[in-house]
């Protein structure tokens, strides 16, 4: 029976809620494993799942330096779409879209997952038509897509400034009602307990400090916790990429990291039921189910280790929100944070065996890790499990850059503050 | 974040705008080595801690900057000049100013 479900909340419920099992053990490490993965955060867990559950690798453990979910998948703005260009990305983030739409049933924990559409406002002529170029491309892929008139925006969005002497008017939008929001820790919660009920041990507070070597192949990990030799070493560590790959003497990557920024207002009564992103600058922005905006912007743009952000972008940010929405300029915000990005030489991942001959590397996901997450997880498992990619993933390699076979969805070429 | 250009002195990151890795070495614009412009269009060292890079102070004298900064604390232990004889003259002139 499922753990969580009318009966077992109800019979809880009278018992004090003293009876709940906790949602993953805390093991210590064992000597070895199958496979380890590095990294606890919505990609390492969500693999961990996949493993166990579709390739029936259980023997799995994933180390986190930090608490589970301390990174990425906690310090996003929780969109999830799937309105891209490239047929490459378009199929991948499709696919992880299907994911979403049975992702609380599937893992009997509700993510929240509200398809509550996502608006890419246009505000020239030339950008509503390039708008309709990749809806056009959307839709030939079988994603939905449907351009709308001012009017209509209006109507979906009453505070929005649609009035000729905004600052950038709004001629149209590009809009996937299938797109929407997710609870963001849930996720990583619902995956964790999936992989720990499932034998995968989840084990925080280990860092990894170095990589165990026979002559080239990678054999284990040493760890805070101790040395744990592994017949497979899989990387999901996002923003840290660098850093980790450097402890495996791989000096240089096609990625820098960055920090994206991200706030939060104070709680509204319901002001807006889409994400909307804003086409003259770099703004989007959602309502949380418990009231607050949450919106973000640019990365800082330049490369940076620091979970924290600095001013010029908190102020880009805001005027953004108020071009769009002057009525919001009295909301205070509550807070503001950053996470750190691997923002790839073609602003698209790498989901690849290797570079080392017993690893696997899953990172460069530039702004859209949240979204990528149950397709990134189900892809890098099928990877770790049959030593090669699945259909998916298999345009996302490592040396795509070097054979010419580039996945640059916004053409600016290999400028990662760009992407 | 402040920058400190050696010709105008501390001014606000705002007025710089970032060119990226100063690691990186252009290859002789004949050279034909496939390698070399491989590594340096897409390979970066990103290093979490000191690093080598280029800025502009393009709201300012417009002059690029060899900035050593440090990606985790945002430090900035050294700037000059990136072109090497250019930056010399005009650091003399920056050091004759009261």
């Amino acid at each position: 029976m499922a753990e969580y479900s009318a009966f077992s909340l109800l019979a809880n419920a009278l018992k004090g809620n003293k009876d709940w099992k906790p949602a993953w053990r805390k093991p210590d490490p064992k000597a070895s494993y199958d496979v380890i993965i590095i990294g606890g955060g919505g990609h390492g867990l969500a693999t961990a799942y996949y493993l166990a559950k579709e390739h029936g690798i259980t023997n799995v453990a994933v180390l986190e330096k930090g608490w589970l979910g301390s990174g990425n998948v906690g310090r996003n703005t929780t969109a999830v779409r799937s309105n891209y260009l490239l047929p490459a990305n378009t199929r991948f983030y499709e696919h992880s879209m299907k994911m979403w739409e049975g992702l609380s049933h599937e893992l009997n924990y509700n993510v929240m997952f509200s398809q509550r559409g996502c608006l890419n406002l246009a505000h020239t002529p030339a950008q509503f038509d390039d708008y309709a170029r990749r809806g056009n491309a959307m839709r030939h892929l079988g994603v939905d897509a449907e351009l709308m008139t001012p009017a209509q925006i209006k109507r979906l969005i009453p505070a929005l400034d649609i009035s000729s002497d905004a600052r950038f008017p709004v001629v149209g939008g590009l809009m996937q009602r299938r797109a929407g929001t997710a609870r963001h820790d849930a996720v990583a919660w619902g995956y964790a307990r999936g992989a720990d009920r499932r034998g995968v041990d989840i084990i925080e507070n280990c860092e990894v400090t170095g990589f165990l070597r026979d002559g080239d192949r990678v054999t284990g990990v040493t760890t805070s916790r101790g040395d744990i030799r592994a017949r497979k070493v899989a990387v999901a560590v996002a923003g840290s990429t660098g850093r980790v790959m450097r402890l495996a003497g791989i000096e240089t990557m096609p990625i820098e990291s960055h920090v994206l920024q991200a706030f939060v207002t104070e709680s509204l009564k319901p002001f807006i039921d889409t994400v909307v992103t804003f086409g003259m600058g770099h703004f989007y922005m959602s309502q949380s189910d418990k009231g607050g905006l949450v919106y973000g912007g640019d990365i800082d743009g330049y490369n940076s280790y620091a979970q924290r952000g600095n001013l010029p972008i908190v102020d880009e940010v805001m005027s953004e929100m108020l071009a769009l929405f002057p009525g919001l300029a009295r909301v205070r915000m509550l807070r503001s944070w950053g996470g750190v990005c691997d923002m790839s030489m073609d602003g698209s991942p790498i989901i690849t065996t290797g570079p080392l001959p017993g690893m696997y590397l899953n990172c460069g996901w530039c702004y859209g890790g949240f979204k990528a997450t149950p397709a990134s997880g189900w892809t890098f498992a099928w990877t770790i499990a049959k030593d090669e990619p699945h259909d998916f993933n298999a345009p996302f390699t490592l040396d795509r850059f070097h054979r010419g076979l580039v996945i640059d969805d916004k053409g600016q070429g290999a400028n990662p503050r760009l992407h | 974040m402040l920058i400190t250009c050696p010709y105008c002195g501390p001014r606000d990151v705002i007025e710089f705008t970032y060119q990226g890795d100063g690691n990186r070495e252009r290859p002789d614009p004949a050279s034909q080595n496939f390698e070399a412009w491989n590594a340096y269009v897409y390979d970066r060292l990103n290093p979490a801690g000191d690093h080598n890079e280029i800025w502009q102070h393009s709201g300012g004298c417009r002059a690029h900057l060899r900035v050593v900064r440090n990606t985790l604390t945002h430090e900035i232990s050294s700037v000059a000049f990136a072109s090497g004889d250019h930056g010399s003259t005009a650091r003399r002139k920056a050091e004759d100013k009261p």
